[in-house]
């Protein structure tokens, strides 16, 4: 009886969003009468900065600052229609769509802004901060502020744009199964180290060592802030996590924190994160879904460093102590 | 039934209600009050969202009865900034990025509060000890650690 050390590898290809009967995501864009820019979702931020994202690449296509952006995910019933916020989706298909929506809202911005100033639309940019000017005549200019007020009361327009991205829906093809289920993939790998006493089962993970690509990272920090978390969560589903912990029997199951284990403060392993920003073709501004993504190559991981340290394989999660003491019984039984 | 007067301190300003017997100090302040500061996770002491300072003790508002705090001193993380300017452990959390959807957040920095009010150099262990009792779904943790200790540290530097 000893505690024995193993290490684990496992590397994941993760698709970006989902294809059952199609995967769309709607949003709307529109101006304040003094040139804020509202972005309507029904995409939902679950804390992950879905609002935070979603007005950088509003802001970033209009040509304004990030805090002239508000983005509202107020009500699904009374918004643009989304599929939700879920399998790595939200950034890359709504992101999508916000683009699509912003580029609408401003070429008709740039459009009241050639009125005002009495020249082309083709020959206007934006400074980003605010103002629109002439291309090569920089002091010929206008601020969005008063672009917007003329378009409400004076031209009667609506600086407004519509987005739809979609990915449709992919079937097999008939003579091989052949299909496209996703259009978009981010990678991940995991080196974790494990401890196992052989005598009690129990497991603990000395070190995580993962690395990330997804794409371009919109918001380096969030995007840190979510894979730390994310192989958190993985270890925690490698090694604690279940609502039925003899499914299919229903016994047993925890019905509070109290009975839902999850890892706590404690009992952190070592972590390492590193990202690679390998732009998609496809992503807003080259982002992939690091969500849901970030939180599956440790649970491999640590299944194959349990194998390296105590020669049994554990193929149903979480690998608690008794399933790791019953696989080692069967094992030394053979 | 009779409803029951308490009266206690909240954040340095006096509060009087009227109240069910029976009723939790968290409810009391979330729907009697206003202050929703203090989080209700599992309203059954295991999560730690809803901790506030009760007369310079840590205690879980979901499992204190209001009426047991007439003429208490209670602190919530509602009244840690003081003229717009946000507390060092406020600070913290969102300089290193420690939270995410921010629910435990409030209960968190109580915790720590608590903490380095007590210890204000605590060791990492002093840290993982303080916040055991707090549950957290997004971050991992470790984000949070850090901030309590990045606190920590500028709280001793403006005391330098």
């Amino acid at each position: 009886m000893a505690i024995r050390r193993g290490r684990g590898v496992a590397a994941i290809n993760y698709p970006t969003g989902m294809n059952l009967g199609g995967d769309p995501t709607q949003a709307l864009v529109h101006s304040t009468p003094t040139g804020n820019f509202m972005v309507t979702l029904s995409s939902v931020d679950l804390g992950q900065g879905m609002k935070q994202i979603m007005a950088q690449i509003c802001a970033e296509t209009i040509g304004v600052p990030t805090d002239r952006v508000v983005v509202d995910t107020a009500d699904t019933d009374t918004g643009p229609h989304c599929m939700g916020t879920f399998a790595s989706r939200g950034t890359h298909r709504a992101g999508n769509a916000v683009i699509q929506a912003a580029k609408e809202a401003r070429q008709v911005m740039l459009e009241v802004a050639a009125e005002e100033l009495e020249v082309n639309a083709s020959d206007l940019e934006t400074d980003g901060q605010g103002n629109i000017l002439v291309k090569g005549a920089p002091q010929k200019s206008i601020s969005i502020f008063d672009v917007a007020l003329s378009a409400h009361f004076k031209r009667g327009r609506s600086i407004s744009g519509r987005g739809m991205f979609l990915i449709p829906r992919s079937y097999p093809e008939k003579e091989t199964g052949a299909m496209k289920p996703s259009t978009c993939y981010a990678h991940a790998c995991t080196v974790a180290e494990v401890e196992v006493d052989d005598e009690t089962g129990e497991v603990t993970v000395l070190t995580v060592k993962n690395i990330f690509e997804i794409g371009r990272a919109l918001n380096p920090k969030m995007v840190e802030q979510q894979l730390v978390g994310g192989s958190w969560m993985g270890i925690s589903h490698a090694l604690y996590e279940t609502t039925e912990p003899y499914y299919p029997n229903r016994d047993h199951g925890g019905t509070d924190f109290n009975q839902y284990l999850m890892p706590g403060p404690g009992d952190l392993a070592q972590t390492e994160i590193i990202v690679l920003e390998r732009p998609s073709a496809d992503g807003p501004y080259g982002a992939k879904g690091p969500g849901e993504m970030c939180a599956n190559p440790q649970i491999p991981a640590v299944a194959n460093a349990v194998f390296d340290a105590v020669g049994v394989r554990i193929d149903t999660l979480p690998i608690t102590p008794e399933r790791i003491l019953r696989a080692l019984k069967a094992h030394a039984a053979n | 039934m009779a409803k029951v007067p308490v009266q206690f301190t909240l954040n340095g300003s006096e509060k009087a209600e009227f109240i069910d017997s029976g009723t939790t100090l968290l409810h009391a302040l979330r729907d009697k009050i206003g202050d929703t500061s203090p989080k209700g996770g599992c309203h059954q002491g295991t999560c730690g969202a809803c901790s506030v300072i009760i007369d310079g003790e840590l205690r879980l508002s979901c499992l204190t009865l209001a009426e047991t705090c007439n003429g208490a001193a209670i602190s919530t993380t509602s009244g840690l900034s003081e003229g717009g300017v946000l507390h060092p452990l406020q600070r913290a959390f969102l300089d290193t990025f420690a939270t995410q959807c921010g629910f435990c957040t409030p209960g968190m920095i109580m915790a720590a509060k608590m903490l380095l009010d007590h210890t204000p150099n605590p060791s990492r262990d002093e840290v993982v000890e303080a916040l055991s009792g707090n549950i957290c779904r997004c971050t991992g943790y470790e984000p949070i650690i850090q901030a309590v200790l990045t606190a920590a540290r500028s709280n001793s530097q403006n005391a330098a």
